[in-house]
């Protein structure tokens, strides 16, 4: 047993040996895997992260939402719809919804306005995303002024900032009255922008949504669990965001692998020799190319992984989040609660550490099966 | 110390931290599980339908209300420009739903 450790050891310290000699070369491959699994690993932990809020914050979603389109776009609804869906069998309540959105020409932000029927939020009173409240630099107790569509101001005094760790809903949201909506927007009176629909029984929602499209031809329900696979989708390995970056780094390692398993280079191939010669067995040769593999393979896969942790969990992925930003000038800084899903971790190391390794060792053992003066000698 | 043996320590280092990912998520999942419900309440009752992920254009702020040719319906020729929308796609309607 001491012997095959010992064994292990000088063949490990041979290895390391070797990898030093060419420094530079294998230096820059290990810094390009490292990369490689860094990228894939924070893709997976930021994914599975998100997946795993949105599933969180849209439990509280409504049952169904309920749209009316016009001439294919969405229109606004009026309030006799609500009556009417009110009195389906199954229906326990039906809200409209007051909600659209503010272009603030003084710094291009988009903000999300929503109307509260809650009694705290008062006529000219809001409360505020801190995203809002960061990019006007806005306290409690501030005003903020929003031109109505008749240009009008509307002064809204900041009551409320929603804390920092409700980004992920909040960032850009304006809460103010149904009253204060309806003079910013100029807005319609008895019409909303959209129903949120409550079903007693969730088994009923398909047959309540297939009620209100036939008493609604121009309606368009869209029950809870299709908001949930919106960012399920989203989130999903064919998602836009994911495809990206999963196919430029699986490229990438193929490009790795293909190019150790296509062979040797000279220099290696006569130190494959050199070692046959002066009594290496084959097993101690092949023994050397699996432990410059796992040298390489393990340690990025070890240390890209925690890496990754670190740049998703604790620097709020600032690569991904340039990504998402895009245009936008309010852009949520949320702070994920970090998940770890190991079956998507061992699937990480089987299609990083596994075919690396072998596209290592199978070259190798060609040149080792080879006689030692021919090996020399190519 | 031998190179090999300094390697070995690095490597159980490592995989120490590794291993540790796992416990610090769960731990840190059940010290924010009060958080979120608690910020929720305040948002409950607004029943709000989509994640504040992009505020650049409406169709990647509320993905899940939005139409599915929502980029491309300003006019007829009109292109996707935003960013965002490379990222964050719309679903699919389910069949027979406009």
């Amino acid at each position: 047993m001491k012997r095959a450790v010992e064994r292990h050891l000088n063949i490990l310290e041979f290895t390391l040996a070797s990898l030093l000699r060419r420094r530079a070369k294998n230096l820059s491959l290990l810094a390009m895997y490292l990369l490689v699994i860094f990228m894939l690993a924070s893709l997976l932990f930021f994914v599975t992260a998100l997946k795993r809020e949105a599933a969180i914050i849209l439990s509280d979603a409504p049952d169904m939402v309920v749209q009316r389109l016009v001439a294919g776009r969405q229109d606004l609804v009026p309030a006799g719809y609500s009556a009417e869906i009110a009195r389906i069998r199954g229906v326990t309540a039906v809200r409209p919804r007051l909600w659209g959105y503010y272009y603030d020409t003084l710094n291009g932000a988009n903000y999300t306005v929503m109307a509260s029927d809650d009694p705290a939020v008062k006529p000219e009173w809001a409360s505020i995303g801190a995203g809002v409240a960061q990019s006007r630099n806005l306290a409690v107790g501030d005003l903020l002024p929003l031109t109505s569509y008749d240009k009008t101001p509307l002064m809204v005094e900041i009551g409320l900032i929603f804390p920092s760790s409700s980004n992920l809903i909040a960032a850009d949201l304006i809460v103010i009255s149904p009253g204060d909506f309806t003079r910013l927007f100029n807005f319609p009176n008895g019409q909303a922008t959209d129903l949120a629909v409550t079903v007693r029984n969730p088994k009923e929602l398909p047959t309540v949504a297939a009620k209100i499209a036939s008493r609604f031809p121009d309606s368009r329900p869209i029950l809870k669990s299709e908001i949930q696979r919106t960012y399920q989708s989203i989130f999903d390995w064919r998602g836009g965001m994911t495809l990206i970056v999963l196919a430029s780094s699986l490229l990438s390692f193929i490009i790795f692998a293909w190019d150790k398993a296509t062979g040797l280079s000279a220099e290696e191939r006569r130190e494959i020799g050199i070692l046959k010669s002066i009594g290496w067995e084959t097993s101690d040769v092949l023994l050397l190319k699996f432990w410059e593999g796992v040298v390489i393979s393990l340690t990025a896969f070890l240390l890209g992984t925690v890496l990754a942790y670190g740049h998703v969990f604790f620097l709020s992925a600032p690569l991904f989040a340039q990504a998402l930003k895009g245009w936008s000038v309010i852009y949520p800084r949320f702070q994920l609660v970090p998940v770890v899903d190991a079956y998507q971790l061992a699937l990480l190391f089987f299609l990083t550490v596994v075919p690396y390794t072998t596209a290592t060792v199978i070259p190798c053992w060609r040149a080792a099966t080879i006689d030692p003066d021919a090996a020399m000698r190519y | 110390m031998r190179r090999s043996i300094q390697f070995l320590l690095l490597t159980a280092t490592s995989l120490t931290l590794f291993l540790l990912l796992p416990l610090h998520a769960r731990h840190a999942q059940q010290q924010s599980g009060g958080d979120i419900k608690q910020q929720m309440a305040g948002l409950r009752n607004l029943q709000v339908t989509d994640l504040c992920l992009a505020t650049e254009a409406r169709y990647t702020r509320h993905p899940a209300m939005a139409d599915r040719h929502a980029p491309f319906q300003e006019h007829p020729l009109a292109l996707e420009h935003f960013p965002s929308g490379s990222l964050i796609l719309p679903t699919l309607p389910a069949r027979g739903t406009p």
